[in-house]
């Protein structure tokens, strides 16, 4: 099947996942990215590029921090943003999802950023929109999370350099992260030779290996010698089903503490797309060290979605 | 325009070494009229800089010339899209009341000049803008002219005007079919 993402000349039209994503379009996101990042240091940290069009954020679930990133990109392109939380409107009142679409591009939308509970949503607007509207996936169910992805291979090559000779972990709530699932597939794609995933048997899910991923759910063994730690949040809600004993419990095996730090390279830098349980998943003395990385990944992630949302608006169908 | 560059027929275009030669005297006769410590070189991506490093070495200018990449500005971003290789703009000194000098290889429709002029704003407001390029083919759509050229075109070649640089830093033109957006 053809990749939906992209257009019959192989271009990036719309930003569904990393899986599939070719690498020569990763490095372009990146690259891209790389440029927008001086904007912050001037007069005027906005560009022209998407003076004109039309921006929604449909936010079909919660979410502060990426919801406000997308909207600071689109700003900064000069794009005019429409946030729409549609929990608290047409949903709630039986409109289906592509009447929504329908309603809004009625409304000259150009640009549609969703993220949705539902996997595969984005990917069903994308084949409704109208050849000339674009969609960016924000997080759609434990589907796929691919700015966010985008967002950390920028900051690992950003301190790394290089991804040929790296090892990375992923350590926490594996089953139900689409950043983890996200993450995997740019990581291989960019050609990190080991990936490893780290978290008790109940968070991990199947078909690990396949993907190419070493799996441990000892912390200690699972950290040694990694050069980029990426810590996943624990969603509080898995602590009610039978999935874990209790935080406190989480925490002594899992949690990231210097001590279990101090196995990792000595340069090994510490990521979470936040937000972050304290003393859950992350203590914060690792948090707060100069070995974390998580508020550049803030920083670097408007970039990213600056040059996502360049790229594909300035894609045709 | 106070110096009178040649005006060559398309089949007859010197190398680019030569017109090099003569943007450089014009250049320093128009710095010679601004006040040296606030002025500035600035290049656009790609020839446009490597001209501009080079006229800062040739002409004994004080610290770095600055680059812009105007991609994020071009007015044609609707039907071509975002170009594949952008390159960060680096302007590493204050633009505010400095004289600045755009530097660029071939001067056509104007349309980069203004997107270059635009980007340039958003780093602060500069007390003047000036423009030198190495060959001015004609042909402008826009209200942009320069001050210091290395040579004139005329009538205009079939194709576009691309500017190389040697590993040795020596420039040279050559003619490509496809018409430039410039």
């Amino acid at each position: 099947m053809a990749n939906p993402q992209l257009n019959r000349n192989g271009e990036l039209i719309h930003l569904l996942t990393t899986e599939g994503l070719p690498r020569d379009i990763v490095h372009h996101i990146l690259d891209t990215a790389q440029t927008f990042v001086p904007l912050a240091d001037r007069d005027v940290k906005k560009v022209p590029l998407l003076r004109g069009k039309s921006v929604f954020n449909l936010f079909f679930e919660n979410s502060t921090r990426t919801r406000t990133t997308f909207e600071i990109a689109a700003k900064r392109l000069s794009a005019d943003v429409f946030n729409l939380n549609i929990n608290a409107s047409s949903a709630s009142k039986g409109e289906s999802l592509l009447d929504t679409i329908g309603n809004l591009s009625a409304m000259q939308a150009d640009l549609f950023v969703v993220r949705h509970e539902a996997s595969g949503a984005p990917h069903l607007i994308a084949r409704h929109v109208a050849p000339h509207v674009h969609v960016i996936n924000a997080g759609d169910g434990r589907h796929a999370h691919p700015t966010q992805a985008l967002l950390d291979m920028y900051t690992i090559r950003h301190f790394k350099k290089d991804f040929s000779n790296l090892t990375v972990a992923i350590v926490g709530d594996i089953l139900h992260s689409r950043v983890a699932r996200s993450d995997i597939h740019a990581l291989t794609t960019l050609g990190v030779p080991e990936v490893r995933a780290i978290g008790p048997l109940t968070l991990l899910p199947g078909g690990l290996e396949q993907m190419g991923v070493r799996v441990f759910t000892d912390m200690r063994a699972g950290l040694k010698d990694v050069d980029v730690v990426i810590m996943l949040r624990l969603q509080n809600e898995r602590m009610r089903g039978a999935l874990l004993p209790s935080a406190h419990e989480y925490f002594k095996h899992y949690g990231l503490t210097h001590d279990k730090l101090a196995v990792a390279k000595p340069d090994a830098i510490v990521m979470h797309p936040g937000p972050m349980n304290r003393g859950v998943e992350i203590d914060s003395a690792v948090a707060d060290s100069d070995r974390s990385v998580i508020l550049n990944q803030v920083t670097f992630g408007i970039a990213v979605r600056m040059a996502v949302m360049s790229i594909v608006a300035g894609t045709q169908a | 325009m106070s110096h009178s560059p040649p005006t060559y027929a398309p089949d007859a275009l010197p190398d680019a070494e030569t017109l090099y030669a003569t943007l450089l005297d014009a250049v320093r006769t128009e710095i010679g009229r601004l006040p040296a410590q606030r002025v500035h070189l600035v290049g656009i991506h790609s020839g446009g800089a490597w001209l501009a490093e080079r006229l800062q070495g040739d002409l004994g200018l004080a610290g770095r010339h600055g680059t812009l990449d105007i991609s994020f500005y071009r007015d044609d971003f609707d039907r071509i899209g975002l170009h594949s290789q952008v390159q960060p703009s680096d302007i590493p000194f204050e633009i505010a009341d400095r004289h600045v000098i755009l530097v660029d290889d071939v001067l056509y429709t104007g349309r980069t000049i203004r997107a270059a002029m635009n980007e340039l704003f958003d780093y602060g407001r500069p007390a003047s803008i000036r423009l030198a390029v190495l060959l001015d083919r004609g042909g402008r759509e826009l209200p942009i002219y320069a001050c210091a050229v290395g040579g004139f075109v005329d009538p205009a070649p079939q194709g576009s005007l691309v500017l190389a640089r040697a590993a040795d830093g020596r420039f040279a033109l050559t003619l490509e079919k496809e018409a430039s957006h410039g």
